[in-house]
């Protein structure tokens, strides 16, 4: 039983780089600032407690320290994405040419300053 | 055994590491530049933890905690003055 713990761990470790790398091929793929945000975000949060999980499980002496870390990020991940979402949109900067629907429209300031706005889309 | 899988999941994770530093130097906007770092930060936590695994000291755990804070208030500092200048 002991020695299948690391095992376990090692693998749980193993499926959050995975999710990193995906999140990081979204990031890469993606058309606009707004898909980059939400292609990215969920999955390296997930795939960050997983590995943090899979460390904890690996090492069990470090594993409630671990816990309080993957909570935290649990926690503000998502919170830092959406005030740098919200941000963006505030700001001005242009989305996708294939967006069908932007409910926040009302509240856009109308052009992207220079320094923020140089080619958004590539 | 457990070792192996482990080292080459670090390894994944680096690699991760790596494609986001493209998008970080690439560009072609501020936004996205800030998102890339967001994301740099976030894959640097487990690699922290993981070093403290490898080496077998138990204070890089507390440097990935505070890393970790510091990147969380970075980032919304970053999305404020995007929104609102200084």
């Amino acid at each position: 039983m002991a020695d299948i713990l690391p095992i376990i761990g090692a693998l749980v470790v193993l499926a959050g780089a995975v999710f990193m790398v995906l999140a990081a091929i979204g990031i890469i793929r993606m058309p606009d600032p707004y898909n980059r945000i939400q292609a990215g975000t969920k999955a390296s949060t997930l795939g960050v407690v997983l590995a943090l999980i899979g460390l904890g499980i690996y090492d069990l002496d470090l594993l409630p320290k671990l816990i309080v870390i993957a909570l935290f990020v649990l926690i503000t991940n998502p919170l830092s994405s959406h005030a740098l979402a919200r941000a963006a949109h505030a700001a001005g900067v242009p989305l996708a040419d294939e967006t069908v629907r932007d409910e926040l429209a009302a509240t856009r300031a109308p052009e992207a300053p220079e320094a923020i706005l140089e080619e958004t889309t590539s | 055994m457990a070792e192996i899988i482990l080292v080459s999941a670090l390894v994944l994770a680096a690699v991760a590491l790596v494609m986001g530093l493209y998008r970080l130097i690439a560009g072609p906007c501020t936004v996205t530049r800030a998102i890339a770092l967001d994301l740099l930060t976030l894959i640097t936590i487990p690699l922290l933890v993981g070093a403290a695994v490898w080496a077998g000291r138990a204070v890089y755990v507390d440097v990935a905690l505070v890393y970790g804070i510091l990147a969380f208030l970075g980032v919304l500092a970053l999305a404020r003055y995007l929104e609102k200048g200084i």
